[in-house]
């Protein structure tokens, strides 16, 4: 079974990176691009099992480890 | 006074600490391994400052999740002080031994300097030893020092008195809101902070600004060990 954990920064977190990044895009030509947030993306591969328990397991990976919930959100989409 | 320093593989600041603290003490401090799960009777826990797991996830994240966390936290709810310095700071956090997270320093620049810290509260058993708004010079070496808590949080940590460092007016390495350097947890018994007292010990390190830090704990250490 395959996952895919999403973690990004809560609104009004000063995102730094994604403000350099958005400024390198800006110098690149992309003068369209109004900001940028960088997030995280986990590739996870898991035992098969059934829908709920995986994602209650994920979520739990996300609480426990993935995500700061200070500071971070988390989106988990189940791809197979 | 007995001392240990949790060595996790990846911290560059171990040796310093365990110097300025058998400068202080005249003991060396035991070193203990992250699968560890015993450690012995002592009277402070360090976490020294560097790259623990090579901060892959978020600072501290990996460190803060190894077997040995579990015995700290427990000696921490023991009334043994723990002390976080740099990575140190951001393993607690990540621990859930303190509030707050350590973000990305606003600069998104490393920052190694030296700057001014302001001792706000000296009722504590880390800074006993100094003045109560006394200015202190500190190094600082860090790129995840920039301290972010929710408002609510940074109310509480003010009103009780937990914000023990700030950075002096101007001093501000990261963009820490409120300027904070360094804070307790409510029992008082747990500082994490970013810049490094250990590396200000002796005048050939520049200053000695970061000797009292330590031997407020040692005066604490035998307070307790006489009454």
């Amino acid at each position: 079974m395959e996952a895919r954990v999403i973690v990004t920064l809560k609104g009004g977190i000063f995102d730094p990176q994604g403000e350099a990044i958005a400024g390198a895009l800006g110098d690149l030509g992309f003068y369209d691009v109004q900001s940028i947030r960088q997030g995280k993306v986990f590739d996870i591969v898991l035992e098969k099992g059934e829908h709920e328990k995986v994602q209650e397991q994920l979520e739990a990976m996300c609480e426990k480890l993935l995500a700061n919930a200070v500071v971070e959100n988390y989106q988990i989409n189940l791809l197979s | 006074m007995q001392s240990a320093i949790i060595q996790f593989p990846g911290l560059n600041r171990d040796h310093e600490m365990s110097l300025a603290l058998q400068h202080i003490t005249g003991r060396i401090p035991y070193r203990i391994w992250p699968t560890e799960t015993v450690i012995p009777n002592v009277d402070v826990i360090v976490i020294p400052g560097g790259f623990s797991y090579g901060d892959y996830l978020r600072c501290g994240a990996i460190a803060a999740r190894q077997p040995v966390m579990r015995v700290v936290h427990e000696k921490a709810q023991n009334g043994v002080m723990v002390l976080g310095i740099c990575n140190g700071f951001q393993i607690l956090l990540e621990a859930g031994l303190l509030e707050g997270v350590l973000l990305s320093n606003a600069s998104l620049k490393f920052v190694c300097r030296e700057v001014k810290l302001e001792v706000l509260n000296t009722d504590t058993a880390f800074s006993c030893n100094y003045r109560k708004r006394q200015i202190i010079r500190c190094p600082v070496a860090h790129h995840n020092g920039n301290y972010f808590a929710e408002a609510e949080t940074l109310k509480r940590l003010e009103k009780n008195g937990q914000v023990i460092f700030r950075y002096a007016q101007g001093y501000n390495p990261n963009g820490s809101v409120h300027d904070i350097a360094g804070i307790v947890n409510a029992k008082r018994n747990v500082l994490g902070m970013m810049p490094h007292p250990e590396n200000f010990m002796e005048e050939a390190h520049g200053g000695t600004d970061g000797r009292a830090l330590f031997t407020s704990v040692l005066r604490y250490a035998r307070k307790e060990l006489f009454i």
